[in-house]
């Protein structure tokens, strides 16, 4: 009995530092509707900060307390910079636009860390007071994990307080709620937002900080964390603190039970619950109705077939692409091999994303099904380079259909969680199962045939299947089923009052995406020779994200212009020394400069020199 | 439309002039070597094993290089994707000229590295991967691999495990291939040695994503006499806390892979655990006189003690110069000739040699205890545990291999 006690105080624990983590997260989503990518990093800096506060002053249990306060302040300050100088220049962008910026923001914290504390890892001091371990029903505890569970609901009561009994918490919740009513009732939203930022970021400060005791300071800090807090979130619901906790408890407690019965299950036990609790409650344990979608922005405009003057343009940059093996170097073909399948990948999330309203999280997936149903055709079965090709789109199609069943009913960022948690598990399989998937060494061996080894017949293989692919995805856009998905997105109850099927065709569209993102993953994996299960990784599906968001999401051209800027520019920065730096400040300025994305800004400059006309609606 | 076309008709004129760009602009005397690891990922283990090969490059050149030439190695950051580190080979390869690469850290790199150079047979020296696939179930023709393999520094520790005399065991070790091979490779050596021992729990948190409290909590529910961790890095500095707080290595001897290594050892400071059985590297405290110049060298460069990365990254150029001498070419026919069975006559840690029939090399690793010395950590007791006795015959070892 005393070892089941001790086992769920260590749950507690855990649950309070991750609570710790996710409340700022939930709080910023709730009024500013930015998926904050940035918030592992400030969770770092935390961490960072009050090492160096704590054991600078090494002031006993003073020193300790003050120097965790202090920092969790600094973070709150550096919220504010971020909050003022960055995403309040760009709130009225597009959905998600925001996360790009963020995205750039944990580039940049990334390499400033390493500069200013060193690669090494830094074991900070144990809270002074709290060092050891009391007997509980003859079981050792540690002293500062009961404090953890003192502090988790003290802040949570914290919060409760300021929320219900001050005037300011108030107005957060009503803007959690409806922030354009607010609005209109003359409150100034940006100090609101300012300031929820800024506590937001000051928790996740402070989640860090009290880790100290806990664990060593370290640069990977910041991305393991943020997926396990953004869970939380959704978990709980979006905005709602008290769920954070509860989904915080649930994951912490049964994590901490679940590692005696089957210990490898940690990896994905998070993304297993959130996908029932999303299966059996589309808005999370606590979420409202309506907390799933950032600000309504402007409609769209409708797509147009190109001009004639452009399809010209178009035409011969296709054809130039068509000639380059001619032109440039060996290693430059392999290159646009890469930008060709980052391009196709990127035009089938924003196909999803775009046309269809359903953000993807985990794209990835039907990515490194594609991969892996390829590279396991030619391993186990023995196929041929070009049936094992066909097999790719098929494999990922049919992974998109399992999971895109379970998707399309739910919408906005629940629905992008989902896709996540679907991406997560199947790498966790794929991670885990290493006699059928190889598990983390990999699947070697998957070049391609004889005759297309070389790097350029291997270029017009890509070629045919890349641009071909994009064509077939523009060309369903303008088709009947692409005016349908549209119509989906921008108002499915009057495409339900026409006699659509909804579901139904975002159901296609989703299986759609999902095997053109396997083609590509069938590129990908034959031109690299090796699939790993990080082609189903969140940090693939985040590229893939990033690419469509910096492309920009509402012209069709979008995710051209941001794959091939995405992929271009990191090959190029990463020979640099802090390049993480230098790309995150680009995204930064790309970011503030378009923030209808490259494609909007080109459009813009061509307008403003004259290049193209005003469209007449 | 007209100026499309002379802008096309342009372009196709200057294509002869790209023949023209010196691609031959080497004929001064330079061997080009491609360097690839996770720079950015994984800095704290990169970072010294950076500082040890650019060392040797300095001290090979300032004697005048290799053949004549002088040695240009040419490092790239793989930012630890597999997928980027195959685009930086092939860019190495094809366009800046490199005879051979070497480098990576994690062990998925490092296969599929191994893998592109079968497949562009090229020579590659994996320096830093641990995975005992590289040299053996997926081994291959020009692939070769210098460190101690998580298979030799696991047989070493079990040698020592043995001698415990202890009957019931539990492994905690991180869920991916590297824990695994780890902990397999501990099992099969340990009982070998010892047929009655027991194992009665196993521990897979995620890597560097530890949850150490509950871990160690069931660690301990299983009472086990001893206890073998492969964990790293952060991961151990919060199980050793946890640990210690929950009383886990009272009267519990603990074996640890690689945990006397300088990059794991160092940042667990005055809390490093006591008495601990560990692999690692005693750094300054190596008094041979080839460790002693290279480390004096090492800290004069870089103002700080050399790390297991640093030696790691030094042995590496080492054994390049050395084949590059014996083949004395940059073929890699002739490079892949002289690989097999290449013998390193001195380097800091020893003399070592690669071994024709896996590819691996005999270089070692050192054995010992944990102790605090004056509040700092290190290893005490420790002793070089030569490689060659840890791989399991040539005939064996080839047995492994796929068939070429």
């Amino acid at each position: 009995m005393g070892f089941y006690v001790a086992q769920l105080l260590t749950g507690l624990a855990n649950a309070s530092s991750l609570f710790l983590i996710a409340c700022g997260l939930s709080i910023i989503f709730g009024v500013t509707r930015i998926v904050n990518f940035a918030h592992g990093s400030f969770y770092m800096v935390g961490a960072y900060l009050a090492y160096t506060i704590v054991t600078t002053l090494d002031g006993g249990i003073f020193g300790f307390w003050f120097g965790v306060v202090v920092a969790a302040v600094i973070v709150g300050l550096l919220g504010l910079l971020v909050e003022v100088t960055i995403l309040r220049r760009i709130y009225h962008a597009p959905e998600l636009f925001q996360l790009v910026a963020t995205f750039g923001v944990v580039l940049i914290i990334q390499d400033a860390a390493l500069a200013i504390w060193g690669a090494e890892d830094l074991l900070g001091p144990r809270a002074p007071g709290l060092d050891r371990a009391v007997r509980i029903m003859g079981e050792p505890i540690p002293e500062y994990d009961l404090a953890l569970i003192l502090i988790g609901p003290l802040v949570l009561a914290g919060i409760w307080l300021v929320f219900h009994r001050t005037r300011w918490g108030v107005l957060v919740r009503a803007a959690t709620q409806d922030r354009e009513m607010v609005g209109a009732l003359g409150v100034n939203q940006a100090w609101l937002f300012s300031a929820a930022f800024v506590l937001g970021a000051a928790l996740a400060g402070l989640g860090g900080a009290l880790q100290i005791p806990r664990e060593a300071v370290s640069l990977q800090m910041d991305l393991s964390v943020i997926g396990d807090a953004f869970v939380v979130v959704v978990i709980g619901g979006m905005g709602s603190v008290a769920g954070a906790f509860v989904a915080a408890v649930l994951i912490s407690v049964l994590n901490a039970f679940a590692i005696l019965i089957f210990p490898q299950i940690s990896i994905v036990l998070p993304f297993i619950v959130m996908a029932i609790v999303l299966i059996v409650r589309p808005y999370g344990l606590f979420g409202k109705e309506g907390s799933e979608h950032g600000a309504p922005s402007e409609p769209e405009q409708p797509l147009r077939l190109l001009s004639s003057r452009a399809t010209i343009v178009v035409m011969a940059l296709v054809f130039a692409l068509a000639a380059s093996p001619a032109v440039v170097s060996d290693f430059t073909t392999i290159l646009l091999v890469d930008v060709m399948v980052a391009t196709l990948f990127a035009v089938s999330l924003h196909f999803m994303m775009g046309l269809g309203g359903m953000v993807s999280f985990g794209h990835a997936a039907y990515f490194g099904v594609g991969a892996y149903a390829a590279a396991m055709a030619v391993k186990f079965a023995g196929l041929p380079m070009i049936p094992a090709m066909l097999i790719g789109p098929l494999g990922a199609a049919a992974a998109a259909l399992f999971f895109g069943w379970f998707c399309v009913r739910l919408s906005g960022v629940y629905l992008a969680m989902l896709t996540l948690a679907a991406a997560q598990i199947l790498w966790g399989v794929t991670f885990q199962w290493q006699d059928f998937t190889g598990g983390d060494d990999g699947i070697l061996g998957v070049w391609p045939a004889k005759w297309a080894s070389s790097d350029r017949v291997y270029f017009y293989i890509a070629f045919v299947l890349c641009v071909g692919g994009i064509w077939f995805l523009r060309r369903v856009a303008h088709s009947p089923f692409g005016y349908g998905l549209r119509g989906i997105r921008d108002s499915d109850v009057r495409a339900e009052a026409i006699g659509m099927d909804v579901k139904f065709h975002q159901w296609m569209g989703f299986a759609l995406a999902g095997g053109f993102a396997g083609l590509a993953g069938v590129v990908f994996a034959f031109s690299k020779g090796s699939v790993f299960p990080d082609v189903l990784g969140i940090g693939q599906s985040v590229d893939g994200l990033i690419m469509v968001l910096l492309g920009g999401i509402h012209a069709l051209a979008g995710p051209i212009f941001g794959a091939g800027v995405f992929v271009l520019i990191e090959d190029w920065v990463s020979r640099l020394d802090y390049w993480r730096f230098i790309f995150g400040a680009i995204i930064l300025v790309v970011v503030l400069l378009a923030p209808d994305g490259v494609a909007g800004g080109v459009d813009r400059l061509l307008r403003a020199v004259g290049l193209r006309r005003e469209e007449r609606a | 439309m007209k100026l499309v076309r002379r802008k096309i008709l342009g372009a196709l004129a200057a294509l002869p002039m790209l023949g023209m760009i010196p691609a031959g602009a080497q004929a001064q005397e330079k061997i080009v070597i491609g360097e690839i690891n996770s720079y950015t990922r994984l800095p704290a283990f990169t970072e010294p094993y950076k500082k040890g090969w650019e060392l040797a490059v300095e001290e090979i050149n300032a004697a005048g290089g290799v053949n004549g030439a002088m040695l240009e190695v040419i490092s790239r950051d793989d930012t630890g994707d597999p997928a980027t580190a195959i685009r930086i080979a092939e860019e190495l390869t094809s366009k800046e000229g490199a005879v051979m690469l070497f480098g990576t850290f994690l062990s998925n790199i490092g296969l599929a590295v191994a893998d592109f150079a079968k497949q562009k047979e090229v020579l590659f020296l994996a320096s830093e991967p641990l995975s005992d696939a590289i040299v053996w179930s997926k081994g291959n023709k020009y692939t070769y691999r210098l460190r101690p393999s998580t298979h030799m520094q696991a047989a070493m520790l079990a040698e020592q495990a043995a001698k415990l005399g202890k009957k019931k065991w539990a492994t905690v070790a991180p869920n991916y291939a590297y824990g695994k091979d780890a902990v397999a490779a501990f099992k099969a050596e340990l009982t070998k040695l010892q047929p009655d021992v027991e194992f009665v729990e196993e521990q897979w948190p995620p890597v560097f994503k530890i949850d150490a409290g509950s871990t160690v909590r069931a660690l301990e529910a299983s009472k086990p006499d001893a206890i073998y961790n492969v964990t790293f890095g952060g991961d151990l500095a919060k199980f050793v806390r946890e640990g210690s707080l929950r009383f886990l290595f009272e009267d519990r001897p603990v074996v640890s892979l690689l945990s006397g290594e300088p990059e794991y050892l160092d940042p667990l400071g005055g809390e490093a655990p006591e008495g601990w059985i560990v692999t690692g590297y005693p750094s300054t405290d190596i008094k041979t006189p080839e460790h002693e110049a290279f480390a004096a060298a090492y800290i004069a460069k870089w103002g700080e003690a050399p790390k297991t990365g640093s030696i790691v990254g030094y042995n590496s150029v080492l054994a390049i110069k050395a084949a590059l001498e014996k083949a004395g070419s940059t073929e890699t026919e002739a490079l892949l000739a002289a690989m097999e069975g290449l013998e390193v006559a001195s380097s800091p840690t020893g003399p070592f040699m690669f071994r024709a029939a896996d590819h691996q090399s005999t270089m070692g690793a050192y054995v010992g205890f944990t102790a605090l010395v004056d509040g700092k950590p290190k290893m005490a007791d420790w002793f070089y545990a030569d490689g060659a006795k840890y791989l399991p015959s040539e005939e064996e070892a080839a047995k492994l291999r796929p068939a070429e």
